[in-house]
């Protein structure tokens, strides 16, 4: 396996718009592998799309499992995802390997359903909340050519904002 | 000696100060870095690290027809500093309440005391001239985690006051 070359911005590549995945052979599965060992390889890496390392495929992977105590569907291979349904809000914080040294404030819907299929091909349904659901946004973003530098919101944006059903 | 100098600026808000600082400041060849700019009680501020090889007074004199023009008050001042240094904050902390003396020295304190290293404070009064509310948003890290740290703000919230601690949970991506 290779840990393969994150692109960086202001690279301009990395706003292009990836093309869905046509067949699941051999040379998928091997770019697969690497893009996981690339992924794993970053500083906290939770995620990453097949864009950050220049093949404009609509892949992603998101392994939120490290993290203690949260909701996950452990190591997800998601190709040609679709998000079905959003819910709720949240602002929270995060920060790009292809955008180094910066983290930033986005909202995100806090619970989504998505479809992707597998690396079989397989049709696949998740449901995601809370730090994973925004992990896949935030790798879905980068099929459509978007970095959270596009959605960032103030420092400020949070104050009162905080569910209280109590 | 680093070629970093800070500016630190305040003046009556009106239009331009930024746009009219920060190009005399390109045409004497600086380059900016890291800034922190507000409208403050009706003033703007401005924090701003500028790198030049001019002195502090040549860089003094390139602004000095905007300063006066603007009636500013301004100071460079050389600093130790580099970019691409940022670090994550880990806590957030909101703090909120009727204003009253100390408010601010005591919660600021009792971080301190737990063990938090503040890396970002904005605060504002709101409310009214009556019954102003103080309002605090801190980010920083909590150096010896955040059980010494809630059990710090519990001391402040005593005194009716509501205090927020929230981690700071960042996705890299
Ligand atoms: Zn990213």
């Amino acid at each position: 396996m290779t840990v393969l070359d994150i692109l960086k911005y202001p690279d301009e590549a990395l706003k292009q718009i990836s093309q869905p995945v046509e067949s699941f052979d051999e040379e998928l599965s091997t770019f697969l592998a690497n893009l996981e060992e690339t992924m794993r390889a970053g500083p906290g890496g939770v995620g990453i799309a097949a864009a950050q390392v220049g093949y404009f495929s609509r892949i992603a992977i998101v392994d939120v499992s490290s993290k203690p105590k949260i909701k996950h569907n452990g190591c997800m291979i998601l190709i040609n995802p679709e998000i079905k349904t959003w819910e709720g809000m949240k602002v929270g914080r995060e920060g790009c390997m292809s955008v180094p040294d910066y983290t930033g404030n986005v909202i995100r819907a806090e619970k989504i359903t998505l479809q992707a299929c597998n690396a079989q091909g397989e049709l696949c349904d998740y449901e995601c909340e809370a730090y994973e659901a925004r992990a896949v946004q935030h790798e879905l973003d980068h099929l459509d050519g978007l970095l959270f530098l596009d959605r960032l919101v103030s420092r400020r944006t949070d104050l009162f904002k905080r569910k209280k059903y109590k | 000696m680093s070629e970093w100098k800070m500016l630190t600026l305040v003046g009556q808000d009106k239009p331009g100060i930024v746009a009219k600082i920060t190009t005399a400041l390109f045409e004497a060849g600086s380059q900016l870095g890291e800034a922190s700019m507000m409208r403050l009680g009706g003033n703007f501020t401005i924090m701003l690290m500028v790198k030049s090889e001019q002195s502090v007074e040549q860089l003094n004199q390139s602004i000095e027809p905007v300063v006066k023009e603007m009636q500013l008050s301004s100071s460079f001042q050389s600093i130790e500093a580099s970019l691409h240094q940022h670090e994550i904050p880990d806590t957030r902390i909101t703090v909120y309440g009727a204003d009253r003396p100390g408010i601010v020295a005591k919660a600021t304190s009792g971080l301190l005391d737990a063990g938090f290293n503040i890396m970002d404070l904005e605060s504002d009064v709101a409310g009214d001239e009556a019954n102003p509310i103080y309002i605090m948003h801190i980010e920083g890290l909590a150096v010896h985690g955040s059980e010494a740290l809630e059990r710090a703000m519990e001391q402040i919230k005593i005194n009716g006051v509501h205090v927020d601690v929230t981690p700071i949970d960042v996705m890299i991506g």
